[in-house]
């Protein structure tokens, strides 16, 4: 602590040029945390996919259906422990930049299904008794500032509206919040029954199913299994993970992880430069002073701790500060609801960014501390004079 | 350090050489000298007879290449870097020519400098810098930064700065060479106050023979050895 007032007098000794090296990094960690929480955004659905769960669609593509007489087939194979379907829906509401997830399900078997949904009883009630019932999630109710008993329109591109009426119209009976931090509570979920009477084609048709499976050791055997089942069918399926299946949803743009890390990674690098070049440059104006301070008796060890904690003391300002105000921003709410159902900064890029910052001090100062604590004191204060 | 009658310091056979490239420059060949405690000592001699190099291997900022070099009952020339580092927080005191003081922090935070190597409290800090002060005379500017003050009273903190320790020699490397004559003065006074009033030893390097009329002896240092008289 004693020290304190030495270290921050080297910080200050160049204001402007420490202000600017802070500011660079207090941009680059601020970017760090946003990428991060695009990144959960992206690829949200894949850490909360259950073990458990298959996913089980058209071979082709996502976009193609599938019977739903394939329920009871997929029920038969052998490790199985549930089945339900979903399809995609598509609607809109009031405008398409309105967008959010919105699928026909069967309630019973999707609240068993999903269990992190988390609806009360008299909300599961009375959606099992409203044939228009929908429920919500917190996110998207509260982006619309829906509530329980509204009733809510919705235009799909895909599924004509019901014969007598302008749009689909849903009643909302509850609404749902996830069980885990990070889980995406953007969606809408109606009766599959209502929609399967509504629709004017492709009746009996679903998007996909979701497979609980007994053991998840023999998920792969399992796949196989669904998937042999429908060979050589009009309607042959791909069998996956729940977790893969939303990895692949997420790579549709682009693989994430990838691209964050080679912005992070230039992004670093250059930082690095910067915070060296400023440490090496101050220690470089400093070796009068520096030699002085060995001169009355600072050690070598010290005078190199002195320039490390000034380092650290920099990337850590700017760092944490950065990270500070991306977390803050980030919880202050969802910039595109429409487009990234959860934005969240997780925890870990938070103690990861915490860490960078640190190592970031410690790596930039490396060369400056050590040259510090390698100068001679009599050529330091010759250089001086 | 020692109590007894023999010199405070004392340097015995020491040569001192630097490799310029190729070439080895002989600085200092078998010099001898002894300071006795409470003497002050002026070091004369033209640019680059090694005066400085001389300076630097009492205060411990550099070794002999050959010869030995004791203050008290302590072998400066044999210890480590670390050793040498703490030997200095406890016994020397720098003045330098051009204040050397940190430009960033104010008089009072330079002269604390070296108490932050002590076990000492914020509380007894302050106390021995507010001592320090009152012996150079310089306790209205303490909140000054150097940039604010005159030369003269940059060296007065210099000067607060190497005896807020209490130090066992003050090395003065030309401290009055980069001053106008009557702040030069002001500061030979302070010094020889310091030496007579406080018993302070004190080793000054100078190229002014007034200045050097302040001490209580005077050498002449030319191409690597001493003598009591200038050369021609």
């Amino acid at each position: 602590m004693k020290f304190l007032p030495l270290i921050w007098a080297g910080l200050k000794r160049k204001k402007l040029r420490t202000a600017l090296t802070l500011l660079s990094i207090f941009i680059a960690f601020m970017l760090f945390a946003f990428l991060g929480a695009l990144k959960q955004a992206l690829s949200g659905g894949v850490s909360m996919a259950g073990l458990d769960r298959l996913i089980v669609r058209h071979k082709v593509s996502l976009i193609q259906t599938l019977p739903e007489s394939y329920k009871a087939r997929i029920q038969g194979v052998a490790g199985v422990a549930a089945v339900c379907h979903q399809t995609w829906f598509g609607g809109i509401y009031q405008d398409p930049k309105n967008f959010f997830p919105n699928m026909p399900v069967e309630p019973a078997e999707f609240c068993a299904m999903f269990p992190e949904f988390v609806l009360s009883d008299a909300e599961k009630s009375a959606w099992l008794n409203t044939r228009t019932g929908a429920v919500v999630g917190r996110s998207t109710a509260k982006r619309f500032n829906w509530k329980v008993g509204d009733r809510i329109p919705l235009r799909s591109p895909i599924w004509l509206e019901p014969i007598g009426q302008s749009q689909w119209q849903f009643d909302i009976v509850g609404i749902f919040d996830g069980a885990k931090k990070g889980s995406d509570t953007s969606q809408l979920f109606f009766r599959y029954d209502y929609f399967e009477e509504a629709r004017q084609r492709e009746k009996g048709q679903v998007g996909w199913y979701t497979v609980r499976i007994a053991d998840p050791d023999q998920a792969a055997k399992i796949a196989t299994a669904i998937d042999r089942e429908f060979a050589n069918s009009p309607y042959e399926t791909k069998t996956e993970p729940e977790g893969a299946f939303a990895q692949g949803f997420a790579q549709q743009i682009g693989d994430i992880g990838s691209i964050v890390m080679a912005v992070v990674g230039a992004v670093f690098f250059t930082i690095l430069l910067v915070a060296g070049n400023t440490m090496v440059q101050s220690v470089r104006e400093r070796t009068e002073e520096l030699g002085v301070l060995k001169a009355i008796g600072f050690s070598n060890v010290l005078v190199l701790l002195l320039v490390l904690i000034e380092s650290c003391c920099i990337a850590i300002i700017g760092g944490f500060g950065g990270l500070g105000i991306a977390w803050l921003i980030i919880a202050s709410g969802n910039p595109i609801p429409s487009l990234l159902p959860v934005f969240i900064l997780p925890t870990q890029s938070l103690v990861t960014g915490a860490g960078l910052a640190v190592a970031l001090g410690l790596v930039a100062g490396a060369l400056p501390a050590w040259q510090a604590m390698r100068l001679r004191i009599s050529e330091a204060l010759r250089r001086g004079a | 350090m020692s109590a007894s009658s023999q010199p405070l310091v004392q340097i015995h056979n020491v040569t001192k050489n630097f490799k310029r490239g190729a070439e080895v420059v002989h600085v200092l060949s078998g010099l001898e000298l002894a300071v006795d405690a409470a003497e002050f000592l002026a070091l004369m001699g033209p640019s680059g007879s090694g005066k400085s190099t001389l300076l630097n291997l009492i205060g411990g900022l550099d070794r002999p290449t050959t010869g030995t070099v004791q203050i008290g009952d302590e072998r400066v020339d044999q210890l480590s870097d670390r050793q040498l580092a703490a030997w200095r927080a406890r016994h020397i005191g720098f003045v330098f020519q051009f204040y050397n003081l940190l430009p960033a922090l104010n008089a009072e935070r330079n002269v604390e400098l070296p108490l932050l190597l002590t076990g000492l409290s914020k509380a007894e800090r302050r106390r021995h810098v507010a001592a320090a002060f009152e012996a150079v005379g310089l306790t209205h500017r303490a909140k000054h930064f150097p940039r604010t003050l005159s030369g003269g009273e940059q060296q007065r903190v210099g000067i607060a700065r190497a005896i807020v320790t209490d130090p066992t020699v003050l090395l003065c490397d030309e401290p009055t060479g980069d001053l106008d004559r009557k702040s030069g003065d002001e500061i030979l006074a302070l010094l020889q106050s310091l030496n007579k009033d406080h018993g302070k030893t004190i080793i000054m390097v100078t190229h002014d023979p007034h200045a050097s009329a302040r001490a209580s002896r005077t050498v002449y240092l030319d191409k690597g050895q001493l003598s009591t008289t200038p050369t021609a």
